[in-house]
Parts: structure tokens; sequence; C-alpha cells
């Protein structure tokens, strides 16, 4: 692939709407968010993050935004400020709350409505492949 | 020598682990799922493969960002049930083939293909739901299990193409191997879905089907998808079709399609499930009108054909010749 077509490749990420590719630049800049979400995998962390979620974060060096939107489990933002979905689930997973949940929470959406959304065969393609779509 | 018996194409949804888990199969959210599987247990069961080479992704769980393979080959004797934030699942953990893991490692690597290698590495739902799909709750799985470990999460992943490349690879040295072993290589997750941003929840089936004809008649179009294309209209998560092409790359050009089930949605996900066997070996008319009728049935049966001994052996005849275009 010649240098051109690499970055033609991420351009034509970014146009992709909603959506956040995990690229170097995003790993970055959530690593340490990302990191202590896997944290999250051990029984032992999953009850210290419960007794006092604060405290536990500072383990991590977080910047104050990533801090604040875990601890108001703003989901988007998450994204916005480097997390990866597969991460940042691992604190639904701690509240005991479903990908409908936090699919509902990204999209403007009750649970109800994102369920209900996927049974009736998900959210459509049509509309959805370009940020230039939006546009019209 | 081992053989390549079996390609199946899975997803990997956690819920439909729970699901089972939980005894949950058979209310309405899950039945037409689970109701779909038994022909698929059926097949796996009578083939009876010694070993299964599971490919599928690790979410956050054996590796994080502190470590990114990009293949990783599990080598050990016995890989355990990972601790995804829920507890451990309470399903067998799943017992490795060694010997044949390293004979692969060995030959893949001289043969271009630089994996990591495993020696402890906690298995997740990419895993262990498609054993669940295959083989139910058993008490222990009735295969044993190499996992190949494919980093689909951190831009970039491997290409489809470099994929389907590895799974010739695969074939190359499971044929190379000197012990006498049915293998079946399972390549999972998908099929569309996205379960992030604003953007979660989308579902293409139009790309989904495509993707399954393709895999079975017409690979090449799968094969030369750009990240780009799988990104955008399979979801930023139904990348992970590409691991499907480690599957095709292992098995002959030609398939045979045994079973397929297709269903939107499970959780955020459209649900596929596919079985191939390799097509047999053309033969010519000649040979085939030449043939006895229980061979007839036989090679009728391989090339996807239901054919029985009972029926007449005009009709059979007509069958085959009419699938391989003769007449």
């Amino acid at each position: 692939m010649t240098k051109e077509e690499k970055a033609e490749l991420r351009k034509a990420f970014a146009d992709i709407p909603g959506t956040y590719v995990f690229t170097p630049e995003h790993s970055r800049k959530g690593y340490a968010l990302n990191i202590f979400c896997m944290s999250l995998n051990k029984a032992e962390n999953r009850a210290e993050f419960g007794k006092d979620e604060s405290a536990y974060l500072d383990k991590f060096d977080l910047t104050a935004e990533q801090k604040e939107a875990v601890l108001k489990r703003q989901w988007l933002k998450m994204l916005e400020l480097g997390g990866n979905i597969y991460y940042t689930f691992k604190i639904a997973i701690f509240d005991r709350k479903s990908m409908q949940h936090v699919g509902g929470k990204m999209s403007g959406i009750t649970e109800d409505e994102f369920k209900e959304m996927m049974l009736s065969g998900g959210r459509s393609i049509i509309g959805n492949r370009s940020k230039k779509e939006y546009e019209v | 020598m081992a053989k390549i018996i079996a390609g199946i194409g899975c997803s990997h949804v956690p819920a439909v682990g729970a699901a089972s888990d939980h005894g949950k199969t058979e209310d309405g959210y899950w039945t037409p799922l689970f109701a779909a599987l038994p022909a698929a247990r059926k097949w796996i069961k009578d083939l009876a493969p010694d070993v299964l080479i599971l490919v599928y992704n690790d979410h956050a769980s054996a590796f994080s960002l502190e470590l990114i393979p990009t293949f990783a080959i599990g080598v050990a004797q016995w890989f355990e049930n990972a601790d995804e934030g829920y507890g451990r699942r309470q399903i067998p953990n799943v017992e490795g083939h060694p010997e044949l893991a390293w004979h692969i490692t060995e030959s893949c690597i001289l043969d271009g293909f630089d994996l990591t290698i495993a020696n402890k590495m906690d298995v997740d739902h990419g895993c262990s739901v498609p054993l669940t799909v295959f083989f139910g709750e058993p008490a222990a799985w009735p295969v044993k299990v190499i996992p190949i470990c494919v980093n689909v999460i951190q831009y970039p992943p491997p290409t489809a193409r470099r994929c389907y490349d590895l799974g010739k690879a695969i074939r190359k040295a499971v044929e190379e191997y000197d012990g006498e072993l049915k293998v079946a290589i399972a390549g999972t997750g998908g099929m569309s879905h996205q379960l992030q941003g604003e953007r979660s929840g989308v579902i293409n089936t139009e790309f989904d089907v495509n993707y399954l004809d393709n895999l079975r008649d017409n690979n090449d179009v799968n094969r030369d998808r750009s990240h780009l294309e799988y990104i955008r209209e399979a979801g930023s998560e139904g990348i992970e079709l590409v691991m499907w092409q480690i599957m095709r790359g292992a098995m002959n050009e030609k398939v045979v399609e045994k079973f397929r089930k297709y269903h939107v949605a499970s959780s955020n996900t459209a649900f596929g499930v596919i079985c191939f066997e390799n097509a047999p070996e053309e033969k010519s008319a000649a040979e085939i009108k030449a043939m006895k009728e229980p061979v007839l049935v036989e090679y009728a049966n391989a090339l996807g054909i239901t054919a029985h001994v009972n029926d007449l052996k005009k009709d059979t005849l007509e069958k085959v010749l009419s699938k391989l275009g003769y007449s």
C-alpha cells in the first residue's frame, strides 16, 4: 500500500458517521483509561472500585476529563477521550448494564428503544455510511 | 497425515453463551437461534474432528493494550476461561493440542507467518461461545482446541488477504503433520455489528448474506475487501469477519455448504453460522456414469446433493451430472 493510500484510508475512516476507529492516536490518548477498564477483570479490583470509585481511579493516570466521564458514565465521551468500547464496556459489566443500555446512551435513545430497534433488524446501514449523507 | 475436514464460520456474541449458561435457550428471544442448532451439532458430531483450530479475537481479556499480538497461537495443554468482568463462565476449560500447535507454529513461521507463541492464555467468549454453539453444555468439550487469537481491536488489524494466506499456511502445516488427525477449523466473530458510538446497532443484512454466499462460491470478493469496506459496511466490529478468511484459506477452493443460519439480532449483532466441507475431486461425466450406486450416492452427498441408495439411480445420476454442469 502506498503512503497516499494509507493516508486516504485514515481520511475515509473519519467520514464514517458515529464511529471511532481505534487508531494509534486514539489508542495513545485513551491508554490510561483503557488500562483502568482492563483492571476490572479482577474481582478484587472490582470490589475496590465499588468502595470508592474516585480513589480507585486516582491510581491510574487518567486526565480530569476522562475521570469525570467515568464517574458520570458518559459512554460517548469516554470514546471521544480515547476509550475503546471493549474496554469501557467493563464499566457497564460492573454496573450490571447491558450493551443495549450503553448503545442507547451513545445514540441518544432508551435501552427499550434500542432493543426494539435491534429486534426490527437493527440500525439501517442506509444513510449511515458517510457523514456526507447526513448533510443532505 | 493430518487433514482439514471441515470449515466453520460462526459469530461469537457473548449473550449467546450467557443464554446457554442461564437456561434461556427456549425463551422467545433466543428460540429462533437455538432451535436451528441441532443440525449443526449433528454435523460436527458425525464428523468427529480430533482437533478444532479456533480463530477468534480476544476482547480485553488475555491481552490488553499492554501487548497486542496480531496473530497469537495457543500451544498450551489447557486454557482457562477468562474472567471478563462477570466472573468466569462455569463451563469446561479448553484442552489444547500442544504437539500439533507447536508443529503449526514452526511450519508457519518458517513459511513467513511470524506467529506469537502463547504458553499461557485465558480464552474469552470469542473462543467459548462457538464451542457452546457447536457442542452445547457437555461436562468436557469433545474436541481438542488450538486457539488462534487475532488482533481486530487496535487499528490496523491484519488485512483479509493476509488472514486468507495464513489459512493456506495453516493447511499446509496440518497436512505436513505426521500423526493421523481429523482437523476442523473455525473463523469466528461478526457478522455485521457495531457496538460503539452514535452508529451503534448498525446491521447490514445484504452485506452479510453476500459475504456468506461469496464465502462459498466467490471468496475473492471477501478476501480482497479493504478494512474501510468492512468497517463502513459491516460496522466497526464487523471487521471481525476478516477472521473467517483464515478458515476459508485453509479449505479447498471449492467447498460444499452443509449448514447455514443467519439471525438478526442476537444482542447487538447479526448472528451467522456456516459449515463447509471440502468439495470432492471433480470427476468426468464418463467416470460418474461408471460409478456403482453406493459410490455414486456417496459422491452426490459430498457434492451437497441429498441422495440415498433407495432413490432411483437414474435420478441421482441426473442430479450429479447437472450439479457439475454436464447436462
